[in-house]
């Protein structure tokens, strides 16, 4: 247990770890040794004052991504779902890119979903549906100058809706063209006389593309079940829509695209998402990094309040030497922008130091000696 | 980056990735400050419009406290300094 007097010394984590190992009857000044022990070894482990924390999590990161293998995976069983892992997952991830390649979801459930109910059904309403995947044919009469639609009409069914609703929404969608809506078709006649058969054309291959049910950008998905509850993955993000369902546990759905993270759940979510979504491939690899220098990569990319990543647009332009910066990429353009306004490098930083061969400020470089001036 | 405005159905605090935020008050940042000798700049910053800050009824220049489920330490509790974005 830990004694009152460490409670605000010591973190959390250790003193729960005491508390466990410690036997409950233990007399109070062995408890107030072992607490000062532990203390002191807590001090000697922390991090001193003036070290490179920045390098030694580059090096860490860095030298067990030189055996990450290139490739991206199937998922077990499924066709064509494929998932981006590996070294450019953990780019992707760093240079904080805008268009991930792989964006995915989790959607959590909430009961008695959880447990299968509907499902298949609930995926297929998730799932962003064009026109051509509810449509038998799509096919244009020369002679009349109008398109024909022929329906699917279970699919409809299934996405709940009939073709008065579907001939609506395509008559919002349609400029210059009347809908008309029959048994299980639609028609498109133009407005005007001489529209010219390539329009009708154009027009045609436009209908193939229009959305019509479901929320945009998912595009696939596939219910699996996961322990002993049912999840929606989902190919495609978009989380705003989703977490509005009402169907949807709303405290577990997430997605891997870091900055639609940022836009619904906030900077401190992004954060924790870098970390989850770094550890996740090092894991998937087999790997093994200590998670402090993740957490320090992903606290400098959220620091000021928007996604930074490691790159010269992001971080790096933050430096405030112009040779550290001219150090990291492009150093003809940095060196010259520098000298056109006339900027000035402090040499506060290590880099700079280094190319100048001087002491750099980390480790014993760091303190200087400051003396007093004795009045005489 | 322009945050979304749109109408949110959903509780973004009751989220598992989101970490409580709370605002300080001018005694506690008072304190904050003098006791690691810093001034607001030094602190990390959160938007004013971020999700996570909704209903906290924030301005430029307040603290935010922010109660990390850290896997290393427990909970501890990380500062950001609120701006406008």
């Amino acid at each position: 247990m830990a004694v009152e007097e460490y409670k605000d010394k010591l973190p959390l984590k250790i003193q729960e770890e005491l508390n466990e190992i410690i036997p409950k009857n233990t007399a109070k000044s062995k408890l107030n040794m072992i607490n000062e022990q532990v203390y002191k070894e807590y001090m000697k482990m922390k991090v001193e004052p003036g070290e490179g924390v920045g390098l030694v999590a580059a090096e860490s990161i860095g030298e067990p991504g030189t055996q990450m293998t290139l490739n991206t995976f199937h998922f077990a069983g499924v066709a064509e779902m494929n998932v981006t892992v590996g070294l450019p997952r953990i780019i992707e991830i760093l240079d904080g890119s805008k268009a991930i390649s792989t964006p995915m979801m989790e959607i959590y459930l909430k009961s008695p979903y959880s447990k299968g109910k509907n499902i298949k059904e609930l995926a297929t309403n998730i799932k962003e549906t064009t026109l051509k995947e509810a449509a038998k044919e799509i096919s244009v009469n020369i002679s009349n100058s109008t398109i024909e639609i022929t329906l699917n009409m279970e699919k409809l069914k299934i996405l709940n809706l009939n073709v008065a609703k579907l001939a609506k929404q395509l008559n919002e969608s349609t400029k210059g063209f009347h809908v008309k809506a029959a048994d299980d078709s639609i028609s498109f006649k133009p407005r005007s006389k001489n529209t010219e058969l390539n329009e009708i054309f154009k027009l045609k291959e436009k209908l193939k593309d229009v959305y019509i049910s479901g929320i945009k950008r998912i595009k696939q998905v596939l219910p699996v079940k996961r322990g002993d509850e049912f999840v929606i993955i989902t190919a495609g993000t978009n989380l705003h829509e989703i977490l509005s369902l009402d169907f949807v546990d709303t405290t577990r759905t997430t997605c891997n695209d870091i900055y639609e993270i940022v836009e619904v759940l906030g900077i401190e979510a992004a954060r924790q998402t870098i970390i989850n979504e770094v550890s996740k491939v090092i894991d998937a690899q087999g790997l093994n990094v200590d998670i402090r220098h993740i957490m320090l990569v992903s606290d400098l990319m959220c620091h000021n309040g928007n996604i930074k990543g490691i790159t010269r647009y992001g971080v790096i332009s933050e430096k405030s030497s112009i040779l550290a910066k001219a150090s990291f990429e492009t150093p003809i353009k940095h060196i010259i922008n520098a000298s056109l306004v006339g900027e000035e490098d402090k040499l506060n930083s290590v880099i700079e130091n280094v190319m100048l061969n001087q002491p750099v400020p980390i480790g014993t470089g760091l303190p200087s000696l400051v003396s007093r001036k004795v009045p005489e | 980056m322009a945050r979304t405005k749109k109408q949110r159905k959903y509780d973004v605090s009751a989220h598992q990735l989101v970490p409580k935020h709370s605002k300080l008050n001018q005694k506690d940042t008072k304190a904050l400050f003098e006791r690691y000798n810093i001034t607001l700049k030094d602190l990390p910053k959160i938007l004013a419009n971020d999700p996570a800050l909704i209903g906290l009824d924030v301005k430029e220049g307040d603290v935010i406290a922010i109660g990390r489920d850290s896997p290393t330490g427990g909970k501890i509790t990380y500062y950001r300094g609120v701006i406008n974005g």
